[in-house]
């Protein structure tokens, strides 16, 4: 559902994304690894619309995106979360994902409402609906980060390490709400460092280092692979 | 199992304020029959503060838009209100129709201004100000730099000249301010709050910035130009140097970021004490505009929410929210495990 080929990003002269292939699937669950710098956030930004790619395209469903900017692509179907969070500090959690359903997902007063409390609680931030999102933690900025891409109805989740920091126990729950939100149809793009939380919900994987995809298939198959293993320089990944 | 939840728009507080409120307006309304000449004119002259205090505050506050070029539409308010009682319109329509003139510049101007960002912006409004002051100077019925007068207003006698004058400003004001709480409670304005406070994330979850942007701008650019229309209205006299002077625009910066930028309260509670300010120190000349400027600054770097910023978050103030409150009832399952949910019909 989600094509893009021969994307390429430049800073100046750094090329971040060197003509890389993308295809995502419906309901497919792609991981994406690599050390950092290769270049998997950036490459996320310019799927979502975030950046402008040097060159390349970028389809959905058989539609030239590129020329759409990020709001028209959330609106479309593709939703994501940032690296570092980013809530709305100044309004509350439940705002927060409220002006995500009103906008990217289009809904209008009750309608809104519900989907904004189904987000809060698919990630168990309900208890912290009426606070300022300023006040949150870093954990609950990154649940707060996935509900609100959440509250935006997407088809495809492109999601940059929601998983980092969390104890194995919160890691579980996480899982589990990937897992399920996999079921209910979404296809997801999932960064992560921490490869064991990744295979339990991706289908494939996809490694990346210097700009480049070197590697691309199921997740055993890639964690083997020699060109990954010298990637993280020969350091245990899983 | 069922749960409820209801989303509360308001607190009881709110409908005592929005009583207490109304009944000062009536009071206010009252105003030419109870007050002394002096005290209307001081008050008209607090409505225009506070009209260009939440115009800025829609712009920066809500749009992110810092502009130094307000005084364009402040201008083009009285302007057009000339032109238009030149040509005919009868005073008192002329005025609101200058106003509305500066929301009509506006929109002009957004198709080019907000394609610049950050400081090109804020500067590229101030050169948008001059230039367009240089263009109202060559109108002949003007007089360049000597200016003019709305003679109109002449053939009314001045009690009640003041009288009208008083409650076209209190019109304006209430009408604005309810517009501005109108506006920020829709689902436009959650929008707006979102681009407050990242633009780059409102864009990530579906805010079409630009359109959301230009509603600020236009609303900035109506208030200012009712305010300059109504300066007119209580100054008869028009020079395009003191019209589209900068001060205007540094007014607002000051009653903003004191008051407490982006919120709704705070910028009232800024014009109210920049009045008060001025009042008591105005005659001082040059010392008070440094006085100003540097609780400006102060303000901006030890207290950036502003007096009322800092009210809400020690006493959890809400007088007039714009928010939504998520009310949980009984029966609702406060973990993830809760799979269905039905709306109440507890709604405030
Ligand atoms: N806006 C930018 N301007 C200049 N260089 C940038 C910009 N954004 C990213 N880069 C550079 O591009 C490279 C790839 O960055 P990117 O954030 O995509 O890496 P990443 O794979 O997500 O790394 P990490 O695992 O640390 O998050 C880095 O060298 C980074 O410094
Ligand atoms: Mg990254």
């Amino acid at each position: 559902m989600l094509v893009a080929r021969a994307l390429s990003k430049q800073f100046g002269s750094l090329t971040v994304i060197d003509r890389v292939d993308f295809r995502l699937a419906d309901a497919e669950a792609v991981g994406i690894v690599g050390p950092n710098g290769a270049g998997k956030t950036t490459l996320l930004n310019l799927l979502s619309g975030a950046m402008q790619p040097s060159a390349g395209q970028i389809s959905y469903r058989e539609t030239d995106i590129k020329a759409q900017d990020a709001a028209a692509r959330c609106r479309l179907g593709i939703g994501r979360s940032h690296q570092v969070p980013r809530p709305f500090i100044g309004m509350t959690v439940f705002e927060n994902v409220l002006v995500a359903a009103q906008q990217g997902g289009q809904a209008q007063g009750a309608d809104a409402y519900q989907r904004g409390v189904e987000a809060l609680q698919a990630c168990g931030m309900v208890e912290h609906a009426n606070r300022r999102a300023e006040t949150l933690g870093l954990l609950d900025r990154k649940r707060l980060e996935l509900a609100r891409a959440l509250a935006t109805k997407p088809d495809i989740l492109l999601l940059d390490e929601i998983g980092g920091g969390l104890t194995d126990g919160e890691a579980e729950v996480l899982v589990r709400i990937i897992q399920r939100l996999r079921q209910g149809g979404i296809a997801i793009v999932w960064i992560e460092h921490i490869v064991h939380i990744l295979v339990q919900v991706v289908d494939r994987l996809i490694c990346m280092d210097a700009g480049r995809i070197i590697a691309d298939g199921s997740p055993s198959a890639v964690l083997e692979n020699q060109a990954v293993m010298s990637a993280y320089l020969g350091g245990g990944v899983v | 199992m069922t749960q409820y939840y209801g989303v509360e728009r308001g607190t009881s507080r709110t409908r005592i304020i929005l009583i207490i409120t109304s009944c000062l307006v009536v009071a206010l309304a009252c105003g030419p029959a109870l007050m002394s000449a002096n005290i209307l004119d001081h008050l008209i002259v607090l409505f225009i503060y506070i009209i260009l205090a939440i115009s800025w505050n829609a712009l920066a506050g809500y749009g992110g838009l810092i502009s130094v070029g307000q005084q364009a539409f402040f201008g083009i308010g009285a302007y057009a209100a000339i032109r238009l009682s030149y040509y005919g319109v009868p005073v008192y329509l002329a005025l609101p129709l200058g106003g509305a003139a500066g929301a009509m510049a506006a929109g002009i101007a957004s198709l080019f201004m907000l394609h610049l960002r950050g400081g090109e912006f804020a500067i590229g409004m101030w050169v948008l100000a001059t230039l367009i002051q240089q263009l109202v100077s060559l109108d002949p019925l003007i007089q360049g730099s000597t200016g003019t007068s709305l003679l109109a207003l002449n053939h009314f006698a001045p009690a009640s000249r003041r009288a009208d004058t008083y409650w076209l400003s209190l019109a304006v004001l209430l009408g604005l301010l309810g517009a501005l709480f109108w506006l920020l409670r829709s689902r436009q304005g959650a929008a707006m709050q979102a681009i407050r406070d990242d633009e780059e994330a409102a864009r990530s979850i579906g805010v079409a910035v630009a359109p959301t942007k230009r509603l600020a701008f236009v609303f900035a650019g109506l208030g200012a130009g009712m305010a300059g229309a109504l300066w007119l209205a209580a100054s008869i006299t028009f020079q395009p140097g003191t019209y589209f002077g900068v001060q205007w625009t540094a007014y607002m910066i000051f009653m903003v970021l004191v008051g407490g930028i982006g919120t709704f309260e705070g910028p009232i509670l800024g014009a109210i004490l920049f009045f008060a300010l001025e009042t008591i120190f105005g005659a001082t000349g040059v010392w008070y505009l440094i006085g100003l400027g540097a609780v400006s600054v102060g303000f901006a770097l030890f207290a950036p929410r502003g007096i009322w910023g800092a009210l809400e978050a020690r006493f959890g103030w809400r007088l007039l929210p714009v928010g939504y409150r998520l009310v949980l009832g009984p029966g609702f399952a406060r973990d993830k495990t809760a799979s269905s949910i039905v709306q109440s019909d507890h709604h405030a």
